[in-house]
Formats: structure tokens, sequence, C-alpha cells
């Protein structure tokens, strides 16, 4: 049913939709809303033969998502930032395992300095960590997106991470279709573990493997998120016909058809982008947009496609790897790799710094006569930065760089010493 | 339920069947008004809200659940609404509720808060956009339409009222007139009823016996603007606030509406 309901509040609604016998989660901002809706939907007895286990940690929650999901039952939890990291040996030994739990992350930076605001740092992380990774657009996509990852994740054998982002998607009340159980049930069939602990018939998961095979498993996770981009459309297909809606799939392109410069993205920022760009079609630059859903499996094939004979690219991330740059953006440069062109990669929106179409606009103005700096942060006071790396010239005891620049704008008054 | 809906169905789940009479309903067929016939509002005299009081043709969606559509609304490009308060003076239920009712009306709406590290007394800061088409964009208000100011002392500390548009709303919760509060240059430049002070903390005393002045602005914003209506706003009270509490505030917000009423022209 069509709702005005808040992005949390919909995605619990969509996971309880999808009958899961265990839900085990820690809560942590921006993700916790979601899990205290799904524990009020259990306590009022709506999810009957479902387990809410109130955990001590994020590693005692994807513990307990293992344990559960090995002994055949559907398996739910979300996080978000320090409680991914807090996680990840047991996130690792998930997918290593070939386990199909869903984990919603609400995207939120990681510290220190500490930051409860939205980026997509945490999720980044996982990127190598053998998880299906599904990046959601709007509330519609993100309540959508888990139906679909428990099919995929079950079809699979794999775990699927659902990256929502933090405040800007789980804290906004807009309009959802909240997919609701029957026709869930006409979507998902039943789950049938391809591994399973039981009793009666005993096996062991989790075994020592040594130089001897540890290639040839790791190649077959390989190969089952190579499957996977074979199934996400799929299922993206097959959700579309009974929920009669496109959501998920590989990347969403719009306007990219005669596009000469094409603005690259994932997650909530893709709405503001596209209204900018709306805005220039209208002036008549050719210039499109596209979205990246599955981070993992990388669809380098429909990205190259989507790009087409375009002349540019502009990643615009939520993340980027110190040291280097652009994470998104060198993967589209492996997807252009046979016939490269200009690009660019744009840092934005990093700990809550608000994404504004302005500064696109600005920012876009350049790229599009190429005169834009090959990595860019959006938006960065260059004054403020300056200010920092004069003081480390001037003292060698400078003292910690976030607390000087803090001070600088005022935000915590100067010691009083 | 929080934010749940009483089914498909046109029947209202609340006893306020009255105001719920004072829609009419258009026929089926004008539901297939194309949209994009409409032009927009923007560039019609009077700017973005002509479109709220404008004439007919109706342009009515279906798919909210409420059906309380105003038949004599046209096409809305966008409506943007800003409210200041401070921390547990519900800035952000107010948005919330208030894109229920532009929801329960047949609009698209989006509410979201600053996200700073709110709490209890400090700055806080949330938003609401109400649009005939999807809402897409993700930046905060910048360049309100319409300003809600919940604590007056915030005059003070945050500069409420940057991006105002011209000739935009501001409803500021004070029992001191603009002049008083040192706004008599800015009652000035946004024309003609565009400034107001209500009393609505006293208003929430009045009526809900707290002074919680939140919903009690939105009844005052919605008479002012006529971005929504009452009865569309007490759906969505009643829904957040069951029982004695959605009927107190009911009553508050009502007092509030009527109140802005006898103070600026009424919209039609």
């Amino acid at each position: 049913m069509r709702t005005q309901i808040e992005g949390s509040l919909a995605v619990a609604q969509a996971v309880a939709a999808c009958r899961p016998q265990v839900i085990c989660a820690y809560p942590i901002s921006p993700q916790t809303h979601i899990v205290e809706g799904l524990s009020a939907i259990v306590k009022r007895g709506e999810l009957p033969g479902c387990e809410y286990v109130n955990v001590e940690s994020e590693f005692a929650a994807m513990s307990v998502a293992i344990g559960s999901s090995a002994a055949g039952a559907r398996t739910y939890t979300a996080t978000a930032s320090q409680g991914l990291l807090f996680m990840v040996e047991a996130v690792y030994n998930a997918s290593g395992l070939g386990l199909p739990i869903v984990m919603t992350v609400a995207n939120r930076a990681i510290g220190a300095p500490i930051n409860i605001w939205n980026d997509h740092t945490d999720a980044m992380s996982q990127r190598d960590s053998g998880w299906i990774q599904l990046y959601a657009e709007t509330n519609q996509e993100a309540a959508d997106l888990h139906v679909q990852a428990f099919r995929i994740a079950e079809e699979l054998s794999l775990p699927v991470m659902v990256c929502m982002d933090g405040f800007i998607l789980t804290h906004a009340v807009e309009e959802v279709d909240v997919p609701e159980a029957d026709d869930v049930a006409r979507f998902l069939p039943p789950f049938a573990p391809r591994q399973v602990l039981d009793p009666a018939d005993p096996v062991s998961i989790g075994a020592m493997v040594g130089p001897e095979a540890f290639t040839e498993v790791r190649y077959l996770a390989h190969d089952r998120q190579m499957q996977a981009l074979e199934l996400i459309p799929q299922v993206a297909a097959d959700f579309a016909e009974v929920f009669g809606r496109d959501s998920g799939g590989l990347v969403h392109p719009y306007l990219t058809e005669d596009a000469e410069t094409i603005v690259i993205a994932l997650g909530s920022v893709l709405g503001t982008i596209k209204d900018v760009v709306d805005e220039r079609r209208e002036k008549g630059e050719k210039i499109g947009v596209l979205g990246i859903t599955s981070f993992r499996p990388f669809p380098l094939r429909a990205i190259e496609a989507a790009i087409g004979d375009a002349k540019r690219f502009v990643c615009l991330e939520k993340a980027f790897s110190v040291g280097i740059g652009g994470i998104v953006a060198s993967h589209v440069r492996m997807a252009m790799s046979t016939h490269p062109i200009k690009n660019y990669t744009v840092v934005a929106g990093l700990g809550g710094r608000v994404i504004l179409k302005t500064s696109l606009h600005e920012m876009l103005d350049k790229a599009v006569t190429d005169s834009l700096e090959a990595l860019t942060f959006l938006d960065l006071d260059t004054d403020l930065v300056e200010r920092e790396l004069a003081r480390t010239r001037a003292d060698r005891r400078s003292g910690p760089a976030a607390e000087n620049m803090l001070r600088d704008l005022g935000t915590v008054r100067a010691a009083s010493v | 339920m929080r934010t749940g809906t009483s089914g498909p169905s046109c029947e209202p789940a609340h006893p306020i069947n009255r105001a719920w009479a004072l829609f009419t309903l258009p026929s089926p067929s004008a539901h297939l008004e194309d949209i994009t016939s409409l032009g927009r509002p923007e560039n019609r005299p009077g700017g973005a809200l002509a479109g709220v009081a404008g004439p007919p043709p109706a342009q009515v969606r279906t798919i909210g659940p409420l059906h309380l559509r105003d038949p004599r609304h046209t096409l809305l490009i966008m409506f943007e609404v800003r409210i200041h308060g401070r921390g547990g003076q519900g800035v952000v239920t107010a948005a919330e509720l208030l894109s229920v009712a532009a929801f329960a009306e047949g609009r698209h709406a989006q509410a979201f808060p600053s996200f700073g590290s709110e709490r209890t007394g400090a700055p806080v800061v949330a938003f609401c956009r109400i649009a005939d088409k999807e809402i897409r964009v993700r930046e905060p208000v910048v360049a309100p339409d319409a300003l809600v100011v919940q604590d007056a002392t915030l005059l003070h500390q945050v500069d409420v009222f940057a991006g105002l548009k011209p000739g935009g709303y501001v409803l500021i919760n004070s029992t001191s007139t603009p002049g008083q509060l040192g706004l008599g240059d800015l009652e000035e430049s946004l024309g003609v009823g565009r400034l107001l002070t209500i009393p609505a903390t006293d208003l929430a005393r009045e009526h809900i016996g707290r002074p919680v002045a939140n919903l009690v602005l939105l009844g005052g914003l919605a008479a002012f603007t006529g971005i929504v209506h009452l009865p569309a706003l007490l759906v969505a009270m009643q829904h957040h606030f069951p029982g004695t509490l959605g009927t107190k505030n009911s009553a508050a917000a009502t007092a509030a509406y009527e109140l802005v009423q006898s103070l600026v022209p009424s919209h039609p």
C-alpha cells in the first residue's frame, strides 16, 4: 500500500514481509529506527516464528546471523559505520561460508574524527568482503531491494548488503509503496538452504582449508558473484512483474542515450543529480546520469554499454581511497579500458556535507569544458585547510588537526589557557 | 500504527467526517487531465502559490489512500517549508505531519530533519517539500517558500531567514508583534500579510495543557499559506497521535487555523 512513511520503517515493514526467522541486531545511528521497527513488529506478534535476538555488539550480531543462517533460518541484521567495522571478521566469514544473510547498511562515515552523518566509507570498506552490495536511490528502492536481496542471497547462497544513505534516506519521510507479505510470498520462495546444520544429517561447516583448495574456494566465490551479474537483472524483472515497478537491477541509466557527459553515482544523491541534469538539458547540454545499483558484483559491461560514445564521465563519490582517490571512478575506468575517455572524480558529501545543486552546477560547468581537476573535493574549504597547514609548518607541536579546525570555525571555543 | 493508513477506501477512518465533507471529489474523468498541459505555476502571475489557489482545471492523483485532495488545486511544482525550533519542541514531527497531510491530499511530499546531533534545547531544523511530481532532490531547503519559527529566541541565535524567497511566508510563535521582535523591515520587504506572529504556545497550553506548539503552528501555516487544508492536517495528527493527545492537538491546531484566518486574507 502506498503510504507516507519514514524510510527506516518502510524497510522494517518490507523486511518483515519477507518473513525472516531470525533478526539479530545492535542499535547504531542511523540504522536504529529499522531494527526498532522490526522489534516492535515481532513484539506485536506479527511475525510468528521469528526470533528477535538482542545482542551485545555488532560482532555478536553477525556471529548470531552466521549461526542461524547455517541452521537454515532466513536471517536479517542491520548496522552502520563503526558497527560494520566491529563485525568485519564475521562479515568475511559469512560470505566465505556462503550464508545468505541480508544486512542493511545505513551508510555513515567512519571515524576518527567521530561523525554520525552520511557518506559511503563504511560500505566501501567492505567492497572486498565477498558480499553482494546493492545501493538504493530512494526509500522505495530501499524497501524493494530488501525483498530482492533475500531472493538473490538464497538463490546463490551468498550474503547481500543493502546500502541506503543514513539520515538522508533512513530518516526521510516520503511516499513508499511498501511490499506486502502476500505479494512477497509470490516473489520469494521459502528458504531452501544449500547447506544446513541438521542433527539428523550432520555436516561440518567452516573447515580449515589449506593451499590445496583455498584458491579454488575463492575462485568459486568470484564465480558466484559473476552469476549474480546474470541473476540480479532477472530478479529485478521478476520483481517488476509481481509488484509493477522497476527497482534494482545492475544500473539505472537516465538520459544517457545521446549524452556527451555522464555523471555516475551511487545512492540517494542521484535524485539531486537528476534534477541538475534536467536543468542543464533544458539549456541544450547533452548530459546524462548513470546510477550504479550493484556495486558488487561490479557490472563492467552494463556500465560500458551505458556510457557508450560519451566524451567524458564524472564519478561523484561519497567515499575515497586515501592515497589514490576515487574508488568508483577506478572501477569505471576499468569498464572503459578498451576505449578510455576523459574522466573526473568528485568526492562529495563526506561526513554529511550537504551536496547542493548550485555546487553541482559549478562543478559541471568545469567538467563539460574539461577544466575540472582530475580529483576534486566538492566545496572544499581551502582556506580552512591552508590555515591548518600553516600551523603545522609553523609549529612542530601544532596539536590535533580536527580540533584546530573546529576552533577556526568557531564550532569549539578556544581553550582558556 | 505510526504512519499507517486506513485502507484503499475513500471512507474516513476517523471521527472527523464533517470536515471531510468540505471536499468534493471530482469525477473520475478529471483524473485524466494531462498535467503537462497545465503549465508551470511559477510562470503564472503570483508565483508558485498561484497554483494552490488557482482556478480549475481540477488535477487529482488518486494514489493517496485518504483522497483528501481539494479539486480546486492545480499543478504545484514545488513548495518548500523550513521549520526552526529547539530539540524537544517537535520540529521533526511537525515536518513529518505536514508531509503526511500533503500526501493525504494526493501530493508528493518529502520531510526530513537537518540531521544534527539533536539534543534538548539545541537549535533544530526540519524541512518539508510538497509537489505534484516526484520529489528527487535531497539537498536541504535552501530557499524556503515558508518559514515556521517555533521558538522566537532563535531569532538572535540562528539566521532563520537565510534564503527566504521574495514574498515568502514567515510564521513565528510569539506573543509580540513583528515590530516588537525587530522584524519591521523584513515585514515590509516581504509584503502585506507575509509575516505573522501567533501565540502558539498559549494556544497549546489552553488546548493541550502543555507548551508544545509544533502542531498548533501547522494549523496556522495551513490557514496562512493554503498549502495544505485543515482536515488533512487533522487526519495526519490523529494518525500520529491516536486518542486524546491527537484530539487535543487537533483542537489547538484548529484554533490557530481560525486565528490566522481572522488575521490574513483567506485562501479559497
